[in-house]
């Protein structure tokens, strides 16, 4: 048998091809992207809702004023009260098991056009790009709505709480008060949200994406959902 | 001396299941010469779309070698099967295998994209092949707007992207109806005599039979026989004398 032409090596596609192919796919099943986008939303607007709510607390115990339904609670030394502690770790274990469940689904039903594409030539570094993309961008926008919605709904809670108070010790810069625990203020507590937000969803959805990416392309079809 | 354009060496493929062993193909050993048309036959099961695989380096033997273009196919590196895949080969299955969330004419443009086209080239190839396969007037419908022989053609369009030596189609007519089915043998017949495509083809549909330069029997995951078209004629000639 006569040894042909060799076989060239397959290129990378360019940026904004990449970016482009994203944003379509993303665009035409909009429908399914607002669902697992919400996913993220939903995820981030409780935490950051407690979290906030639990800086607020703080922030009114300081300055003296205390809720009128929080004064039974034990405190600890801190002022933090280990309800509240459970509150922020729950939250934080129903946001990252919500996203990578909402990420992993979306990922999941689309393993049979990852296969499809590397027929057609995608590299794996392409496919693992494809979805670092959508869901950096998913993950980024569902992930600020939902910090601004969990904010309003923790100064909304705040208002019953302590009435227009709030506003004027609202804890909106980090602090360290000299006898009182570490405040991040609620601009440090969003922007931790969308980066959380954001981080969980690419890792809910590269990780499985590169496994997918991975498989032989017959493997990968044949996964039905 | 015969131009061999695929040559398979004991391909042996088993899937693991557990503690089951399956072995799909039991070692396997065919010769395809360039521009020919061959259809692998066989029973459900017998192991048809698992050769398809290993030819289109979609999936790697257990044991054995495949050669494509006197290439050993397990010394490719990552980047070369892609290449081989996006340049090499066109495939074509029974499910259509679109993607959904593009249009025709983005499925068609999909694999010039992988191999760096140009925006404009691309484009109006890719209105020349849904031309030539009879959708000129449905080039941005998505694959759900589209029946099944529609779906087929967008596929058999988006196969011939990167001008391949070889197309591949895993039982291209086994979701279709007997007359659409036919058309889409017709279509892809024509690209092997017009273009000199080479055709490599799993089916039952004995509709393949007569366009067929040979037929691999496959049983058990293993050649039963092979069938030339003298052989091919004759049997045809006696179904139509029924
Ligand atoms: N990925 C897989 N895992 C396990 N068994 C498989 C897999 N793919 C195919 N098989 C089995 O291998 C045999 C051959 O299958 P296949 O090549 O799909 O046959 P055909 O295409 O001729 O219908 C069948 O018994 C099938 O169940
Ligand atoms: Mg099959």
């Amino acid at each position: 048998m006569q040894q042909r032409t060799p076989i060239e090596e397959q290129i990378d596609l360019p940026f904004m091809e990449s970016l482009r192919i994203s944003f379509q796919s993303l665009k035409i099943r909009f429908g399914r992207s607002v669902i697992t986008t919400a996913g993220i939303t939903l995820g981030i607007a409780f935490l950051v809702s407690v979290w906030t709510s639990n800086e607020i607390g703080i922030a009114l115990q300081e300055s003296g004023r205390q809720s009128t339904i929080n004064t039974f609670e034990e405190t600890t030394e801190a002022g933090i009260s280990t309800k509240d502690i459970w509150l922020i770790v729950m939250s934080l274990i129903v946001c990252v098991v919500g996203i990578a469940n909402s990420m992993l689904m979306a990922v999941t039903e689309r393993f049979r056009e990852i296969g499809t594409m590397k027929c057609l030539g995608a590299l794996d570094g392409f496919v693992v790009r494809l979805f670092l993309l959508e869901s950096g961008f998913q993950g980024f926008s569902g992930a600020l709505i939902g910090a601004l919605i969990g904010t309003l709904g923790a100064v909304l809670l705040g208002l019953k709480d302590y009435g227009l108070d709030l506003f004027f010790y609202f804890p909106l810069l980090p602090a360290q008060p000299e006898d009182g625990p570490m405040q991040l203020g609620v601009i440090v507590v969003i922007l931790l949200g969308c980066f959380l937000g954001m981080v969980l969803a690419v890792i809910g959805s590269s990780f499985p994406a590169w496994r997918a990416a991975k498989l032989p392309p017959a493997e990968a079809m044949r996964t039905e959902v | 001396m015969a131009d061999i354009v695929v040559k398979t060496e004991d391909v042996v493929k088993e899937y693991r299941m557990g503690s089951n062993v399956l072995r799909a193909l039991d070692g396997i050993n065919i010769e395809i010469e360039r521009g020919e048309y061959i259809s692998l036959m066989g029973p459900s099961g017998s192991g048809k779309s698992t050769l398809f695989n290993m030819i289109g380096a979609l999936d790697t033997p257990t044991e054995g070698k495949v050669y494509i273009d006197g290439q050993n196919m397990s010394q490719l590196s990552q980047r070369q099967i892609a290449a081989f895949r996006c340049h090499r080969v066109g495939y074509i299955f029974q499910s259509y295998n679109l993607l959904h969330v593009r249009s025709a004419h983005g499925n068609v443009t999909l694999p010039m994209i992988f191999a760096g086209i140009p925006e404009k080239r691309r484009n109006e190839k890719a209105e020349e092949l849904l031309d030539m396969v009879g959708l000129g007037d449905r080039m941005y419908h998505l694959p759900d707007e589209l029946s099944g022989g529609q779906r087929q053609r967008v596929a058999i369009a988006r196969a011939l992207a990167n001008d391949p030596s070889i197309v591949l189609a895993d039982e291209p007519t086994a979701n279709l109806d007997t007359v659409i089915g036919r058309e889409i043998i017709d279509l892809i017949k024509s690209l092997n005599e017009e273009q000199g495509v080479t055709i490599i083809s799993a089916t039952h549909d004995l509709k393949m039979l007569d366009v067929s330069d040979r037929i691999v029997d496959i049983r058990d995951g293993l050649v039963e026989r092979v069938r030339n078209r003298e052989e091919i004629e004759i049997e045809v000639g006696e179904v139509g004398g029924h």
